[in-house]
């Protein structure tokens, strides 16, 4: 299957430090590609190549199998790839409804009448939010009554709605707390249903492995290795992650900690 | 309902579908509650308080008579249409604190237009428009473009503002104050009657001669009818209620005094928004001018003065955030009331109007307060 989005040899530096060196990574339709690192290895500059926000130094992207160059967000926005990143781009004082449409409200009449149809507006915000798992009682409720699972919900709801192919998502999980967490893990698992590619962020191997069908791990701003999810255990992917030691012999002198 | 053992623990509990929504497990609100959660809610509970103090102690004192109210009215009007502007503003996250030099402005453009350049009265009200709506424009570039608060570049032109005024008209007139500006040659022009004077004027003079409202000695009523200011504080608050509610230009308003920076990301142009609000802004710092002008048929110098920041309190009591993001413009309107009320209500019960502006600042302090309130109650997770 051809790749939704695909990097190939992506370089990037920032003066003289190099925050990539060689990347590749790809994502399929239906796929949850989970990216793992720990701080400093490079995840957010990956996921700012993927969105837009910055360049590649060296190295392509393409999308569908074409080449393109992404001048901001808005261009790999135009190109289907939507990016939720941590601050959500949500405004807690405005509505479900309003922080759904925002800048892109659906209008009804035209000329001097041409209005936000809140109506209209307010019947898909439901329909959407309930589609992936959230019932809202009143989509005129302010965001900032939603719970952080919520907001990430309606986030990736929203994404979907106007129609992204690649959904990358930014720690998504990593503020949340076990419930929480497990209620975004839905939303990923729905938008994967939906025919989305999804690029999985996180550091959290607890949250990944479960959704994730492959996991790329990045050290030091290389790809390490991309493991399907048949091909590697998740103690495996601890082990890389941990840079080659053993974690669980390291926590084996910690009793009662579990990772 | 089948429990799947996985054997891990006892008490594994699996969440079900559609459980994990804890916006359906709030309580419904009580009514009482989503009423006090609008941001009106102050300013109304404000101005029930307001008239319960003065049927208290001014109930025979005339204020409350047809035309105590149409005084009342009045002056919420003036600072109304002024207070309109600055809550959208506000809601953007912004403030305009030239708006009453702005005041002063226009009103001289008018007055020098047609005293000294012979303007037609309908042409040197359209200037003193396009003038200050220019200037208005460029008050929000300035801030769009330095990125500086709003609160000091505006500061900075409320001062260049009242300078130019009044410097310009004693330059060009020897005077700061013009007269005649309504006079024999356009009083009967439409602009006249566009912004000063009275509508129903024959409904009313029918109702003091049936004795429904009182009539004066000279057999005319004591209220001549609606005065026009009214109508316009009405009409361009309804206005910019619809543009903020039923718009996407409304909701682009909310976003950019939300969080600049996520309304950016999702596609809203910040600084278009913002540079209309403080043309919007201008323009109803015209339009007070123009009735003040026409009323009185004079401009002055002196004009507008704390007009700006009046304009700020009847905004902050009508449930605006100053941080931006929340608010309303019909909040505004019920702020001006206020304001209008305890000022005319003063008057009547002859309580000291020293004592008003220390009632104001209780007020805005009252509303600050409030807001912040309703604020912490809208954006907590319930």
């Amino acid at each position: 299957m051809v790749p939704v989005i695909e990097l190939a040899d992506v370089r990037k530096t920032f003066g003289s430090v190099i925050a990539l060196d060689g990347v590749s990574f790809d994502v399929k339709p239906g796929e949850v590609h989970c990216l793992l690192g720990d701080n400093g290895a490079g995840k957010s500059t990956l996921i700012k190549v993927l969105s837009g926000v910055h360049q590649p130094s060296q190295g392509t992207i393409r999308v569908g199998g074409k080449e393109v160059l992404f001048k901001s967000p808005r261009d790999a926005y135009s190109e289907g790839i939507a990016t939720v990143f941590q601050d959500l781009a949500m405004l807690p004082l405005m509505s479900i409804t309003r922080n759904f449409f925002l800048g892109r409200e659906p209008t009804k009449g035209r000329g001097l009448t041409k209005r936000f149809d809140v109506k209209r507006a307010d019947d898909i915000t439901r329909a959407e939010m309930e589609r992936i798992g959230i019932d809202i009682r009143d989509p005129g409720q302010a965001v900032g009554t939603l719970s952080g699972g919520e907001r990430q919900g309606l986030a990736i709801a929203r994404a979907t709605y106007f129609g992204a192919k690649v959904l990358i998502l930014d720690e998504p999980t990593s503020a949340l707390g076990v419930h929480q967490a497990s209620m975004v893990l839905k939303y990923i698992d729905k938008a994967r249903s939906d025919g989305i590619g999804v690029v999985f962020i996180t550091h959290n191997i607890n949250h990944a492995y479960p959704v994730g069908d492959r996991f790329t791990l990045l050290n030091r701003g290389r790809n390490t290795g991309t493991y399907k999810k048949a091909d590697i255990t998740r103690d495996e992917i601890l082990f890389v992650m941990a840079g080659g030691e053993d974690v669980s012999s390291l926590l084996e002198k910690m009793p009662g900690v579990e990772v | 309902m089948s429990e799947t053992n996985t054997g891990l623990a006892k008490d594994l509990k699996i969440t079900k579908k559609g459980a994990g929504s804890d916006a359906k497990r709030m309580a419904k609100q009580s009514l009482f509650a989503r009423i006090m959660h609008r941001p009106e809610s102050g300013a109304v509970s404000g101005l029930i308080f307001v008239y319960v103090f003065f049927m208290m102690f001014a109930s025979g004192s005339g204020m409350f008579s047809a035309d105590g109210l149409m005084n009342i009215f009045k002056v919420a009007a003036e600072l109304g249409i002024l207070a309109v502007s600055v809550s959208l503003l506000m809601i953007a996250g912004e403030f305009d604190l030239s708006i009453g030099s702005m005041v002063a402005l226009a009103g001289l453009i008018i007055g020098v237009g047609v005293t000294k350049l012979g303007m037609p009265l309908p042409l040197a009200v359209m200037l003193a428009f396009v003038c200050s709506m220019a200037i208005g424009a460029f008050n929000g570039y300035l801030v769009v473009r330095t990125k500086l608060p709003s609160f000091i570049v505006t500061l900075a032109s409320m001062f260049i503002l009242r300078g130019l005024a009044v410097a310009v008209t004693r330059l060009l007139t020897g005077k700061t104050q013009i007269s005649y500006v309504v006079n024999e040659l356009n009083q009967n022009s439409f602009v006249v009657s566009l912004f000063s004077g009275h509508l129903f004027t024959g409904f009313f003079q029918y109702l003091a001669e049936h004795g429904v409202i009182g009539i004066r000695d000279d057999g005319l009523a004591v209220v001549q009818g609606i005065p026009v200011s009214i109508v316009w504080w009405f009409a361009i608050t309804a206005l910019a209620t619809w543009v903020l509610l039923r718009t996407s230009f409304g909701n682009w308003i909310f976003a950019t005094g939300g969080d600049a920076n996520a309304a950016r990301n999702m596609g809203v142009p910040v600084s278009k928004v913002r540079i209309m609000l403080f043309t919007f802004s201008a323009l109803t710092a015209t339009l007070f001018a123009t009735i003040q002008v026409l009323e009185s048929g004079s401009a002055d110098t002196l004009r507008g003065i704390q007009k700006e920041f009046e304009g700020i309190i009847a905004a902050v009591i009508g449930g605006s955030l100053l941080t931006g993001g929340y608010g309303s413009a019909v909040g505004s309107m019920f702020g001006a009331l206020i304001f209008g009320t305890v000022q005319i209500g003063m008057f009547y019960t002859g309580i000291d109007t020293d004592w008003f502006k220390v009632f104001l600042g209780v007020m805005v302090l009252l509303a600050v307060l409030f807001n912040d309130y309703i604020r912490k109650m809208a954006t907590s997770s319930r």
